[in-house]
């Protein structure tokens, strides 16, 4: 991999260069930082491999990455920097990986999450991505192992689904390099800006519940009026995570608006 | 006063919230996750169209197979076997090749060069006898059978037989109070330790991960595979007739193997009846479906990421091994080199082991590479006993074309049956290596728990070897 020197990094307030440093991330020379994130044994390494060019090892048997894999790639004269976090069934429990990635996602702040799923397990797969989309609203999906799908005699409607999630939605095969050119014209897009997504936001909560979280995320929102995530973080607070509580109090919030506005 | 208003915001939002969470209840957690569920329940509806079965018939029959209560365990040992059957056979070849290119002919070259160019004795022999010599020992030794296993063993990985040994194993490792998930962490400590110390990060809970990782080092890894495999010929495969040689070799390796396997359940029980108590966490373990793998493109990736990558390894910490070897045999204290010092040394002590100096004097020196054990107790013996015209020289390591002639050597040095056994259970229960120790200390930040998992294989090999030579002796 060969990162060349852009100049035009020193100005550019695209992402939180802070923040990532804190997370271990080096993100000179990069203008977007990616987050590949889905559930285990779906492909992530593969996609990851197929996007930067790199040899990470990939393994059919699930929990294999479970560190975060760093890599890059160049599109359209932009430096891309690729993050691959272990693969997670859920946000919302406390396992190391799953740490890893949430808070990746969280205050990491990446310009577009990729969510790869097993487009043969599309609705358990699609758990993660609606707890994904409640914490950034730049993401993409990617819809891997459509062969082994087609194989399986299953068929998926992408229109219907990106729909339905509010985000693009790009088919692929990745062990044959199948739909990654697709996938990097679309995370360009919404990196750019270009491409505006309005995700799905988790609508099947008993009334009571969904009236606090209302009542709690307007709380959020009049305190920090650009945090894009605040309802994800009404949900944790009422769920009584204490790690969101503890960024709460040390203000790391403030910190993500204070970046955000500059 | 920025830092003032926003401790001020937080305190209200927190307040606010755990007055809330007194009125929704304490299922909240439940509610939001069959909302998710629902949720996604509904849009894959919509999205989604299964045409005729849409199911997995074929993984399903063959799970049924590969894990049942019969045939399970029956089939693993036999594609384990069939994977170090091949192993061994197909290394013979190319690793005599390597040997006769690497130490027969550029060898000389390079002491004829040495001397042309008049090179003092000393440091001709520390560069090209010591350093030189341990890496083409470690390139013929290694290189092939790792070319044949780490494909093989990442084929199966591709294919996705690895979980369904987790899954027969789970119920084992539960009842010695560890992670189902060890199973996997144990497969790839065959191929090399280090690499599954780092691969108990799949491993959730501390108690268990920490198990998981002391008890990695009785996977019998790749540096030792080549040290049994040549032992077991020599001295197990030479107790029936020729045609049975190699299949009796092979069951004897795949014996140790199996041995490490159980010491592995022995010493989990122990730690977590002792040291490391607690309930074993439960954990979902997803079959993943069974994959074609791609067969050039997984040899292309094994043989880059896996075989050079550990193969360099090898090298990095051979050459200055090399350079050692070479130096204690050659350092002189009353006109007897250190080595043999130190063979004499320890000669009393290996002997109620049923081992003998040489061999503890090759596994210290081996520390860094399990690799290098066998051409150092080739060494080692032959400076040990003057064998004139064998061997190049006091702290030349060298290879012999058969063996039948390494059996010779060893037989000179005073090796019998039970020299030969106890070794290969001294090469399964001993500390790991140098890389293995260090990783241990880079996952668990802990020097008391690197410290346990480096003495405890190392107690038990002796205390096992010393009663095998016990009760061997009582027998004979």
């Amino acid at each position: 991999m060969t990162e060349e020197v852009n100049n035009g990094c020193d100005s550019c307030a695209f992402y939180n260069a802070a923040q990532l440093k804190k997370l271990g991330v080096n993100v000179d020379n990069a203008d977007y930082v990616i987050a590949l994130a889905g559930n285990p044994n779906t492909g992530k390494s593969t996609v990851f491999n197929a996007l930067t060019g790199l040899k990470q090892h990939t393994g059919n048997w699930p929990g294999k990455t479970v560190t975060r894999a760093e890599g890059g790639y160049s599109y359209g004269e932009k430096q891309y920097k690729l993050i691959d976090l272990p693969g997670t069934y859920s946000l919302l429990s406390t396992s190391e990986d799953e740490e890893v990635a949430r808070n990746f996602i969280l205050f990491g702040r990446p310009d577009v999450t990729v969510v790869v799923v097993d487009a043969s397990r599309l609705e358990r797969n699609l758990n993660l991505v609606l707890q994904v989309l409640e914490i950034t609203d730049r993401a993409v999906l990617c819809l891997n192992l459509m062969d082994e799908a087609h194989r399986h005699g299953i068929e998926i409607d992408a229109r219907s689904l990106a729909k339905d999630l509010g985000i693009p939605v790009v088919p692929t095969s990745a062990r044959s390099n199948e739909g990654i050119p697709e996938l990097i014209q679309t995370i360009q897009g919404v990196a750019a800006g270009e491409i505006k997504c309005k995700p799905h936001r988790i609508k099947n909560l008993p009334k009571k519940l969904s009236k606090a979280v209302d009542e709690l995320n307007s709380e959020i929102v009049s305190a920090y009026p650009d945090l894009p995530n605040s309802r994800w973080v009404a949900m944790r607070l009422l769920d009584g995570d204490q790690e969101v509580m503890q960024a709460l109090k040390n203000g790391e919030f403030q910190y993500v608006q204070d970046n955000e506005q500059g | 006063m920025c830092k003032t208003m926003s401790k001020d915001k937080s305190q209200n939002i927190l307040e606010k919230a755990s007055s809330l969470r007194w009125e929704v209840g304490d299922n909240f957690h439940d509610k939001l996750t069959e909302g998710i569920y629902a949720d996604s329940a509904a849009i894959s509806k919509r999205a989604e169209t299964k045409e005729g079965q849409g199911d997995y018939r074929f993984d399903r029959k063959l799970d049924k197979i590969l894990t049942s209560r019969g045939f399970g365990f029956p089939i693993m040992f036999l594609i384990l076997s069939i994977i170090l059957w091949l192993t061994i056979q197909g290394a013979n070849y190319p690793s005599g090749m390597l040997a006769t290119l690497l130490l027969e002919n550029i060898h000389p070259l390079l002491k004829q060069g040495a001397a042309s160019i008049g090179m003092v004795w000393w440091l001709d022999g520390f560069l090209i006898d010591g350093v030189y010599l341990a890496l083409a020992w470690v390139i013929a030794v290694m290189l092939p059978p790792m070319a044949i296993f780490f494909p093989l063993f990442t084929l199966l990985e591709d294919f996705g037989y690895l979980p369904r040994v987790a899954f027969n194993m789970d119920s084992m490792f539960r009842k010695s109070g560890a992670h189902g998930k060890q199973a996997l962490t144990m497969t790839m400590g065959w191929g090399c330790n280090a690499a599954g110390v780092v691969a108990t990060r799949i491993i959730d809970s501390p108690r268990e991960r920490l198990i998981a990782i002391i008890t990695n080092n009785f996977s019998l890894c790749n540096g030792r595979w080549p040290t049994q495999i040549l032992i077991a010929t020599i001295f197990i495969g030479a107790l029936v007739p020729a045609s049975w040689a190699n299949i009796t070799a092979t069951a004897a390796v795949i014996g140790i193997a199996l041995l490490g396997v159980a010491f592995m359940f022995f010493s989990s029980w122990i730690l977590s009846k002792t040291v490391l108590k607690g309930e074993v966490s439960t954990f979902a373990l997803e079959l993943p479906p069974y994959r074609p793998p791609r067969f050039w493109k997984t040899i292309y990736t094994s043989l880059i990421d896996r075989t050079l990558i550990v193969l360099w390894r090898a090298m990095v910490f051979a050459a200055p091994a090399g350079a050692v070897i070479w130096l204690v045999s050659n350092i002189h204290v009353s006109d007897i080199s250190l080595a043999n010092w130190s063979i004499e040394y320890l000669d009393g002590f290996g002997l109620l082991l049923g081992l003998n100096g040489v061999i503890l004097l090759a596994y210290i020196v081996a520390i860094p590479a399990n690799e290098i054990v066998i051409p150092t107790i080739l060494m080692l013996t032959v400076a040990n006993l003057n064998m004139m015209g064998l061997g190049a020289g006091e702290g030349v390591m060298f290879e012999l074309d058969s063996s039948l002639e390494t059996g010779n050597i060893l037989k000179a040095g005073g090796w019998t049956l039970l020299t030969g056994v106890n070794l290969m259970l001294f090469s399964l229960l001993h500390n790991p290596c140098s890389t293995t120790i260090y990783t241990i200390y880079r996952e668990t930040k802990s020097w008391k728990w690197t410290a346990v998992a480096s003495v405890m294989p190392l107690i038990l090999g002796l205390v096992v070897t010393f009663l095998v030579a016990q009760f061997w002796r009582l027998a004979e």
